[in-house]
């Protein structure tokens, strides 16, 4: 907005960036501000400072048990939307094969799908199987939903890596083995690490699937989603959130730092294939 | 070749599908040789240096090395090593890690491996840049690494695959020369795939000119560009002037030639040379025509008239249009005389030597 580039200065443009940040965030900040909040009702004035509902958080059997089942799935779906997307990545940025466009957009098809129209469809499957619903149930469909996540993470990271590499390890004596182990794996590792973090925090904050096939074990949006109902259990929420938020952040930021990074390595390296 | 040829190429063949890749390739490379393939893209060389790395395997036919054949052996169990076009610098690994990569399968001691990698290093002129990273290194240091992480395995044979293309101008040319003396100083027998005639020209003992799979001369430098066989092997090695000449006799080494201009000329017949109704077509370098100034009187003239003049810092080239003749003479002139201030228009006389016309195949 400084104009240097020949755009003209505006008194509104800034204006305008303001009240959509705060539009964007201002609700996210509301729930830290009253997750510190000394009263059980979310209302201005503040009255005053506390730690309690984040101490709660600790004595909560429940909630202690959501959040072990989130772990649970989280890993779970990092690790496998990873693995097929490690395949899927590889096949596509390597091989040139027939229908390999169609193949693409049908994997990377449920970001832009209705998920809740993937959540009733996939419930209608799992109870005509007469499957009962349970964290696994949660790990299948959130896979699906994780999957496009992990592939373009993998896509950009596997897109950059130069097949002689693996050639000139051949050459120089190792065996195919090796060279996966030597060259093929630390070169993609940022990638892979990516995609582990960016899963699990999808995963992490994902309510639809996890509402429709988790049965009776809930994930830690499924169980705060519970505990709206009492108003007296709010502050605790909102603690949670916080905690829960604070953690996204984290995550998603760890994974952008390694993936930048990779992909400022691999492009030094691309600079001279060109 | 009186001892066993290091490399061995029978009869290969390659097929990608209808396309044929190398079409029936025979070719010997002397150990300590450094043996150049030269063609267009698309002629086959790099497919050619790629089976005898083991990267590509020829559909019919035998590769040797050092009297072994390699055929089914895997690229990673041939004494070959290879300096890849876009050098294949391994980008988690700093420079010292790259050049031992391939000593750590020879399970060596740490001071055996760390001596090995710094004579290699040494070798190369990069001893002090050991800790630093692909991307920190300029093109041609990276070309470097690559050459001491192949010339640090000591193969019997070290494969560059057009290793001097990313380079610009000048440092290409530096490299040449570092190369040349290299290969003298290791004595390992050097192939090198490149597109470039002056780097092939420079570098090479021998040269190999190859053309849609098929290898279409097999010389020394002086003589690929002196005497080449063909007229596309010619034009590809740099200019020269063609033109119809009426065969007058004929014997199974000597070719009698009638041309317009030229005279009656007895010239070496080239390998394999097939006449065309009685003509055959002769070939002068631009450079093998020299302008005669003021009075000046040479055994062998061409008088003629200058129609166009093109400057190129050391040298000029006239076109020079000689009544009689189907096309003008493009004559290569150094500019130590003037021939820079020859004014398009002007006559100017031509001296040649009829040794430097040559017979060349269709």
């Amino acid at each position: 907005m400084s104009g240097r580039h020949g755009i003209p200065k505006s008194r509104w443009l800034p204006a305008y960036v303001t009240v959509y940040l705060a539009f964007l965030y201002f609700p996210i900040l509301l729930l830290p501000i009253f997750s510190f909040n000394n009263a059980a009702t979310t209302t201005f004035p503040l009255a005053g400072f506390t730690t309690k509902w984040y101490a709660s958080l600790w004595h909560n059997t429940a909630l202690l048990e959501a959040a072990r089942n989130s772990m649970i799935v989280g890993v779970s779906v990092a690790i496998l939307s990873t693995v097929l997307g490690i395949c899927a990545a590889r096949a596509i940025t390597r091989y040139r094969f027939r229908g390999q466009r169609a193949a693409t957009g049908l994997i990377m098809a449920p970001l832009f799908l209705p998920e809740i129209i993937f959540a009733v469809s996939l419930l209608m499957i799992i109870l005509q199987l007469g499957v009962e619903l349970s964290l696994v149930t949660v790990i299948l469909g959130q896979v699906i939903f994780c999957l496009p996540y992990a592939m373009s993470v993998l896509i950009s990271g596997f897109g950059g890596f130069d097949r002689s590499l693996e050639e000139a390890s051949l050459d120089l004596g190792e065996t195919a083995i090796g060279t996966f182990r030597r060259v093929t794996l630390p070169v993609v590792a940022p990638a892979l690490v990516s995609s582990l973090l960016v899963s699990f925090t999808v995963s992490l904050d994902e309510f639809i699937l996890a509402f429709f096939l988790s049965g009776t074990e809930p994930t830690l949006p499924v169980y705060i989603w519970g505990q709206l109902r009492f108003a007296a259990k709010l502050p605790g929420v909102l603690a949670l959130g916080s905690v829960m938020i604070l953690i996204s952040i984290l995550l998603l930021t760890l994974s952008e730092i390694i993936r930048r990074r990779a992909e400022h390595r691999l492009r030094a390296q691309g600079a001279l294939n060109a | 070749m009186p001892e066993t040829p290091m490399i061995t190429i029978e009869a290969v063949n390659k097929f990608y599908g209808i396309y044929k890749a190398l079409d029936d390739v025979s070719l010997d490379i002397a150990a300590g040789e450094f043996f150049s393939l030269l063609g267009p893209s698309g002629c086959g060389k790099t497919t050619l240096l790629r089976s005898i790395a083991g990267f590509d395997t020829p559909s019919t036919g035998d590769i040797r090395i050092d009297g072994q054949s390699v055929i089914g052996t895997p690229p990673n169990r041939r004494p070959t090593n290879m300096v890849f076009q876009n050098y294949a610098i391994f980008p988690h690994l700093d420079v010292e890690e790259n050049v031992a990569y391939g000593l750590k399968r020879l399970k060596l001691d740490a001071s055996g491996e760390r001596r090995r990698v710094g004579a290699a290093l040494d070798q190369v002129r990069l001893g002090h840049l050991g800790k630093r990273r692909a991307h920190e290194l300029s093109g041609g240091q990276r070309q470097r690494v690559a050459l001491a992480r192949a010339l640090v395995m000591r193969p019997k044979v070290l494969l560059l695959d057009e290793p001097l293309s990313a380079l610009d101008k000048k440092l290409r040319e530096e490299m040449q020369v570092e190369l040349r003396s290299l290969q003298k100083a290791v004595g390992i027998t050097f192939i090198l795939v490149t597109h470039d005639q002056y780097e092939a020209l420079a570098l090479s003992d021998r040269i190999a000119v190859m053309f849609g799979g098929r290898i279409a001369q097999v010389a020394t430098p002086k003589e690929i560009y002196q005497r080449p066989t063909t007229r596309q092997i010619a034009d590809f090695l740099g200019g020269m002037n063609f033109m119809k000449a009426r065969i007058t006799g004929e014997t199974a080494t000597r070719l009698s030639v009638e041309t317009p201009r030229f005279g009656g000329v007895t010239l070496d017949k080239p390998l394999g040379f097939n006449a065309r109704n009685g003509t055959a077509t002769i070939g002068i370098r631009p450079e093998r025509l020299r302008v005669l100034w003021d009075d000046a009187k040479a055994d062998f003239e061409l008088a003629g008239r200058v129609v166009d003049r093109h400057y190129f810092g050391e040298i000029t080239h006239l076109i020079v249009d000689v009544p009689g003749m189907e096309q003008p003479l493009s004559v290569s002139e150094t500019n130590n005389f003037g021939a820079d201030d020859i004014p398009v228009g002007d006559a100017v006389r031509l001296a040649y030597d009829p040794d430097a016309l040559v017979a060349l195949s269709d």
